[in-house]
């Protein structure tokens, strides 16, 4: 034996057979466990991720110390040392040691690697799942995206063929339809006429009646609904052999009018009228009407029902418009039309006036020129009332282009103070010849309280009263005229007929009412309104008489009686029973000079008039020659003892007690005039002494004299001045020691 | 010439002047002031009043010649004429015063030379129809008839 080698012996002798076989088998698990971790080495490497790392050290380690083992083993097949067997029994030792502790540590890990398993799997589904919901929001988008290019579509336009064509293209195009089809009702409303289809050009009155089943089912609910192909509203297109016709649905198309907008019940109850839209899929293509699909046809429907309604507004309103736009042209040209003829008639009357002015002045100059000739009495009292007629006419013409102006409302009236009793009187001397002429008695009554003199337009209040007596004697053929004139009280201020009118009587202001009575022809009850428009004549009246009047006559009163804040009416029982004309106006009560004694005499009556000054001494300053030259001749003719100067510093220098008046030309108003007048009463202390001091000049108006009159002038005269005048004047001066009214 | 259709003549030529409103009622105070005392007062005033306006016209072609028109100097001498004017009853002369004060307010010296002009013309016109006037009242005095109407 070898038992100093220290060797050990293989239990069986290395030739046996299977000592052979182990001998190789054990070289081969060497080698393959010594490439496994190779292998796994390799592998890990190549992929990135693998989260055992540990694990594969561990089990690399195993597999390694197994692979020792079994190498190791190679040499126990024949005689080996101790040391082999030593290194053998070691690598065994280790290799179970680790393969203990690499089974020990899998059964943690195993379950970790399974659930990894699992989770991967779960993940996977998810991932589908996510997947099939990314394919219908898509497909929703899409949808949307669809609607939204259609609803743009269809609202770009507000003409309703293009609406519904757009309608139908895009549909057809979103969808992929084969067909699309529009069936509108007819005006009788019992039938559905086929409007508009997509592909056919000329859809040729094709009607279905409107009471079908599939019809009131589809008009029934506000989704789209399926219908069969085979109903009439589908069968439109010619049935070319094909084998399977496509799904076809119909929905109602709501036809909204003006007076449907009803914000709650929109638009279910208010409307009654739709249109039926129908739309098919194409044959053969077994496909199938989705749900977004029919949504889609949905909102599109009730668009096109909002796109049509608009469309209706627009033209209603364009047509208004367009009516509006020629009444418009219409009423411009009438207004152009009116403006000429105003014109033109306004250049007439300018011209006629002009024309009718020249000799009216004529006649006036010539007569006064005539009254200051010789004249017989009679033939005076012809000539003044000549001259009175024809200013009362020239104040007519003005009045003809005053009328015009009235109408403006730009007349305005010229206020004075006048005796009202002359007035009347001389109205009636007027009319008097007249009406004696027809045998008509004028009879004239004025209230005692009647204020003798008055504030108001003088010349108009006359044209009025003459007016209206004139009217009363031309429409009586016999009988009496009554003229009656008095103060308004409250009560009696009132007509029935004009119940706004309340005049007020104040201080500074009465109401003078007039009522003139005749009992001639009288006036119909429907005549009456008449009477104050312009022109309007009585045809009647002037079929039966030449009436005569301009028409103008009352229209003019009344717009004068309107001026002076009054009221003008006319009463009348009937034709044949006379009229009773009454006319109530406002005048001033002229205020009462600051002198005691309330004389106001503008024109002192011819025979108190002193006719001769004899050596009246007086001084004229002036400072333009020729008027010097006048009121010096002036003055010489009626007698006086004229002395002139030409400055107001030779005036103040010649100025003396002797001159009992003196005259003085102002230049400018108030200044030069003050001055003077201040300087005199300084050098004259005591009134008596004091020379009257009168101005004269070009200018007249109130404030001017009041001016004059504060300053310490005892009068003022207007230039151009005649002998009358300087007559009067120096009366008045040297009678009441001032002149009253600047003459 | 006898006196009578010499008088004619005076009361034709006369009317004239009125109608064209040459002169106006003025006028025919100033004749009635002329009597024994007074024989020549129309003459008198008319002469007067022809030196007057000459001396204006002169002095308003002046001002309105310069540089910067002085308008108060041309409104009171218009206001002048204007007054001298209405003293004889030059009506036409007193109307173009009127005138040419509102223009001149405007201070427009274009519408001043204008009136100036005006003025001018209305004056020489003024002068000989009175002078026509005057001379045919010389031939009625001298034919022996009572002087003016």
């Amino acid at each position: 034996m070898m038992e100093s080698c220290n060797c050990f012996e293989p239990h069986w002798s290395a030739d046996e057979l299977l000592m052979k076989y182990q001998y190789i088998s054990d070289f081969f698990i060497a080698l393959a466990y010594f490439s496994i971790p190779l292998e796994l080495i390799y592998f890990v490497k190549k992929s990135s991720v693998f989260p055992y790392r540990w694990v594969l050290v561990q089990f690399g380690a195993f597999i390694v110390l197994c692979g020792a083992t079994h190498l190791i083993n190679l040499w126990t097949f024949s005689m080996h040392t101790r040391t082999v067997e030593v290194v053998m029994t070691i690598a065994k030792v280790l290799t179970a040691v680790v393969s203990c502790a690499t089974a020990l540590m899998l059964v943690h890990i195993i379950p970790d690697l399974l659930s990894v398993k699992t989770r991967e799997l779960f993940l996977k589904n998810k991932a589908a799942e996510l997947d099939r919901e990314m394919g219908l929001i898509r497909t929703q988008e899409e949808t949307g995206r669809h609607v939204r290019m259609l609803t743009h579509e269809i609202r770009s336009t507000l003409d309703r063929h293009t609406i519904l064509k757009t309608t139908l293209v895009e549909l057809g195009r979103t969808l992929a339809l084969e067909e699309c089809a529009l069936w509108m009702p007819t005006r009788t409303g019992l039938e559905l006429q086929l409007s508009y289809t997509l592909h056919q050009q000329n859809p040729v009155g094709y009607t279905v009646p409107i009471h079908l089943p599939v019809i009131n089912q589809v008009f029934g609910i506000n989704r789209a609904v399926k219908i069969s192909p085979n109903s009439p509203v589908a069968r439109i297109r010619p049935v070319a052999g094909k084998y399977i016709p496509g799904e076809v649905v119909a929905v109602r198309v709501p036809l909204l009018h003006l007076s449907n907008f009803q914000i709650n019940d929109w638009p279910e109850l208010s409307t009654k009228r739709y249109a039926l839209m129908v739309l098919m899929l194409p044959s053969d293509s077994a496909r199938q009407w989705h749900v977004h699909e029919l949504e889609l046809v949905e909102v599109v429907a009730d668009q096109v029902a909002v796109a049509l309604s608009h469309a209706a507004i627009l033209e209603e309103s364009m047509r208004a418009r367009d009516l509006l736009m020629e009444q418009n042209v219409a009423l411009d040209l009438a207004r152009r039309e009116a403006e000429t003829a105003i014109r033109a008639r306004n250049d007439f009357l300018a011209v006629m006036n002009h024309e009718m002015r020249t000799p009216m002045h004529a006649i006036i100059a010539l007569s006064s020129l005539l009254q200051e000739t010789e004249l017989t009495p009679e033939q005076r009292l012809m000539v003044e009332t000549i001259m009175k007629s024809s200013n009362l006419l020239a104040t007519l013409i003005n009045d003809v282009l005053d009328l015009s102006r009235l109408e403006d409302g730009s007349l305005q009236l010229d206020d004075g103070t006048f005796n009202l009793h002359a007035l009347f009187r001389e109205v009636v001397n007027l009319i008097k010849p007249v009406a004696s002429v027809k045998k008509l008695l004028l009879a004239l009554n004025l209230a005692p309280d009647l204020p003798e003199y008055a504030v108001g337009d003088e010349k108009r209040l006359m044209q009025v009263i003459l007016n209206i007596i004139g009217n009363a004697v031309k429409f009586s053929k016999d009988g009496s005229i009554s003229v009656t004139a008095f103060v308004a009280k409250a009560e009696y201020l009132r007509d029935v007929k004009a119940p706004e009118f309340f005049p007020v009587p104040s201080d500074t202001h009465f109401y003078m009412r007039v009522q003139v009575k005749d009992s001639g022809s009288g006036i119909s009850p429907q005549d009456l309104p008449k009477l104050f428009t312009t022109f309007a004549q009585n045809q009647a009246k002037s079929a039966s008489r030449n009436s005569g009047g301009s028409g103008l006559g009352l229209a003019i009163c009344k717009r004068f009686v309107n001026l002076m804040d009054g009221h003008i009416w006319v009463e009348s029982k009937g034709l044949g029973k006379g009229c009773i004309a009454t006319f109530i106006v406002k005048l001033g009560i002229p205020e009462q000079l600051k002198e005691t004694k309330f004389l106001v005499m503008p024109k002192i009556p011819s025979s108190h008039v002193r006719s001769h000054f004899s050596g009246l001494k007086v001084l004229v300053m002036d400072e333009n020659s020729v008027s010097r030259a006048v009121t010096k001749g002036l003055l010489l003719h009626l007698g006086c003892d004229v002395a002139t100067v030409c400055s107001s510093s030779e005036c103040l220098q010649a100025v003396s007690q002797e001159h009992r008046v003196v005259f003085m030309d102002v230049y400018v108003p108030g200044i030069d005039g003050y001055e003077m007048a201040v300087q005199i009463h300084k050098k004259f202390a005591k009134p008596h002494e004091r020379p009257l001091i009168v101005a004269l000049t070009g200018h007249a108006d109130k404030v001017t004299k009041e001016n004059y009159t504060g300053a310490g002038m005892d009068g003022v005269i207007l230039k151009p001045i005649s002998l009358e005048k300087m007559r009067m004047a120096l009366s008045e001066l040297l009678e009441h020691g001032l002149i009253f009214e600047a003459i | 010439m006898d006196v009578a259709q010499l008088k004619r003549q005076l009361i034709a030529f006369t009317e004239l002047l009125y109608r064209e409103g040459f002169l106006d009622e003025q006028f025919n105070q100033l004749q009635q002031l002329q009597d024994e005392n007074n024989p020549n007062f129309v003459a008198e005033v008319v002469t007067l009043f022809f030196e007057d306006a000459e001396r204006i016209l002169n002095e308003l072609a002046n001002n309105l010649d310069q540089q910067s028109v002085d308008f108060k100097k041309v409104d009171a001498h218009v206001h002048q004429l204007k007054g001298s004017s209405s003293s004889i009853g030059a009506q036409r002369i007193q109307r173009v015063c009127i005138i040419f004060r509102t223009v001149c307010n405007e201070k427009n010296v274009e519408g001043c030379l204008k009136c100036l002009q005006q003025l001018k013309h209305e004056y020489a016109l003024m002068k000989s129809k009175l002078e026509t006037l005057f001379n045919l009242e010389q031939q009625i005095l001298a034919a022996g008839g009572p002087p003016s109407i």
